[in-house]
């Protein structure tokens, strides 16, 4: 009776693809040596060869095969360590200001917040209605005390991109040292470093259909970053630790498993599911910017109706979403997201965000709006919003 | 399958009992807001005679709790009297639900507030009021603190919005620091009416605005 869960929730966690897992397995079982051991055994040697081919395989796929990339446990580790380690370099000589979006993702909120309970002062960069960061404003905000810029790349939640490539040349015109959170893009959107003057960009497997637990962090060279985890040399001396090897290995598979077509094929799904809710289910209204977004990320917005009411319904159906209502968050806050750019808790509440992975079919797509054609109706039916009409006199959308 | 609630809460939510508005009701309220989060509304029809809760229905703009609170309040309350209705706390529904998720208990307690405010405009309406104290200032912010300010989530009074409250014979009037022609400017002022013209001793509720139409800012 139970079938596949259709699974549209991909930017939280995807299913890991078969080919990931095979590449990875030969250094669970063959080359299981760590790669500190290359003065030790040959085994050793193996296994270093392999993570530093790992290493420039990533490297390659954004543009700098020669940078310096540090593997971590994912990007919340990655954004720690960008964030909290120039932080940890610089408080002492420049400054205590830096400066982090209004949207960031929770690995770089929390940790601006947490530096700001330390004393440092933090700017959080408003947004418009799209999600985008205004370069001017984020000029005006650079003071003589700023030691770091971090602003994302693509939205976790309404997949805005923003425009790196000028707000890195600000943050380098200013002398400030500039970090990107890439965990959304990153295998979808080309990122190219070298066109791109980025310091630091944090990068993550498990959205596209690598292993979780392993993520990385770039560092351009000569960005003064503090160790991390103390211990050994590993990870240029950043990041102690046993080296995940099977995960690097993984990590530069699923890299190499993105292709343009993929990319391509899903922003046509994704397309389609926009066009068929908007044809199909009246007062719904699209989250983020129209074209600059990631071709994963659908977020739509059900007027009237309460979004975790609809990814119940959902799921009992056997389809995976999320929303940015408050209700579906454990800390009952509505979405920062969808209040950054402008919406009111009513916009965030009836939020559902939908992503798209290599596994999902047009026939996925067909049927989640069948469902949600049918839960949204039938939640409306029991709303008390439903009969309040747009217009002046009633609840503005 | 795995659900994060129990089969009992679930079917309530597939199937909620007692859906819907009735009209012409003889007690209605509406409980939270859209900015707020959740909200309901409910509604009772009253055997004027036996005070017995004759019909009850409700509206639901929220999660599964607060759609499943719902449901079970509205099959608990019918055929009681009002004084029995009014008793039902939140226990007894979440019991009879047979428990729901301890950080959902806001969400199922707005329905239950619902009920009883049902009940107590119902006993305003019908001069059914005990203790017939005089409208105060007090009296008008408590209940303002029931309709919520869309912009920030919270109700009028903690958001400041209100800078004034003036009580004379029979009137009430409020004054909510917003323009008149803000995009909620009116939703706000029906919500405010309806959370005033049924206490006893007033017959005028005028909400005023702190910019005119003419002077904008």
């Amino acid at each position: 009776m139970e079938r596949e869960t259709i699974y549209f929730d991909n930017a939280a966690s995807s299913r890991m693809d078969e080919r990931v897992l095979e590449s990875m397995k030969p250094y669970f079982f063959d080359v299981y040596a760590v790669a500190t051991s290359e003065f030790g055994y040959s085994l050793g040697i193996e296994a270093r060869e392999a993570l530093d081919g790992a290493r420039t395989k990533i490297l390659s796929a954004l543009g700098n095969p020669e940078g310096k990339l540090i593997f971590t446990s994912g990007n919340t580790e990655s954004s720690n360590i960008a964030i909290k380690g120039v932080v940890k370099k610089l408080s002492g000589t420049k400054g205590k200001h830096i400066i982090v979006s209004g949207i960031e993702d929770f690995p770089v909120l929390n940790s601006a917040r947490s530096l700001e309970r330390e004393g440092f002062k933090v700017t959080y960069l408003n947004v418009d209605k799209y999600g985008l960061v205004d370069p001017d404003e984020l000029n005006d905000s650079i003071n003589e005390e700023t030691i770091l810029v971090s602003i994302q790349h693509a939205n976790q939640e309404i997949g805005t991109i923003q425009d790196i490539k000028t707000i890195a040349g600000i943050c380098n015109k200013n002398n400030v040292i500039f970090h990107s959170d890439a965990t959304h893009s990153f295998g979808r959107v080309p990122i190219d470093l070298s066109t791109l003057d980025i310091d630091l960009l944090t990068v993550s497997a498990h959205t596209i259909h690598g292993p979780k637990g392993i993520g990385a962090l770039y560092v351009k060279e000569g960005v003064p970053v503090a160790k991390w985890i103390d211990g050994g040399f590993q990870e240029f001396d950043l990041r102690a630790g046993v080296e995940n090897i099977p995960g690097a290995i993984g990590f530069a598979k699923t890299i190499e498993l993105i292709t343009e077509e993929e990319n391509k094929r899903i922003k046509n799904l994704r397309d389609y599911l926009i066009e068929k809710i908007q044809k199909e289910i009246p007062d719904t209204v699209l989250n983020g910017h129209p074209e600059k977004r990631i071709p994963n990320n659908a977020n739509i917005t059900f007027h009237f109706v309460e979004g975790e009411s609809i990814t119940l319904h959902l799921d009992m159906k056997g389809f995976a979403v999320s929303t940015g209502s408050a209700c579906f968050s454990k800390s009952l806050e509505a979405s920062h997201v969808i209040l950054g750019i402008g919406g009111d808790h009513e916009r965030a509440h009836g939020s559902v965000r939908f992503t798209f992975g290599r596994f999902n079919k047009k026939e996925d797509v067909d049927q989640i709006v069948d469902a949600l054609a049918d839960v949204v109706g039938k939640l409306r039916k029991i709303s008390p919003l439903k009969g309040k009409k747009r217009g002046k006199n009633e609840i503005s959308l | 399958m795995k659900f994060p609630y129990n089969e009992k809460v679930l079917e309530h939510f597939r199937n909620p009992r007692n859906v819907g508005s009735i009209e012409n009701p003889d007690g209605k309220s509406t409980e939270g807001s859209p900015a707020c989060g959740d909200m309901v509304s409910v509604y009772i029809k009253v055997d004027k005679d036996t005070k017995k809760i004759k019909d009850v229905k409700f509206e639901s703009y929220g999660c599964a709790s607060n759609i499943a609170t719902g449901s079970i309040i509205t099959e608990l309350a019918k055929g009681k009297t009002l004084e029995e209705a009014k008793k039902i706390d939140w226990k007894e529904a979440s019991d009879a639900l047979g428990g729901l998720p301890k950080i959902k208990t806001h969400c199922s307690v707005l329905a239950v507030d619902g009920l009883r405010a049902a009940i107590q405009n119902y006993e305003e309406k019908h001069g059914l009021v005990k203790e017939k104290v005089s409208t105060t200032k007090k009296i008008v912010l408590k209940r303002l603190k029931h309709v919520m300010n869309p912009l920030a989530g919270l109700d009028l009074v903690r958001t400041n919005l209100i800078t004034g409250v003036k009580v004379g014979k029979g009137t009430v009037e409020v004054t909510v620091d917003l323009s008149e022609e803000h995009q909620f400017a009116n939703n706000i002022r029906e919500e405010i009416v309806e959370k005033l013209e049924s206490l006893w001793d007033i017959e005028k509720v005028i909400v005023d605005f702190t910019v005119k139409k003419n002077k904008k800012e």
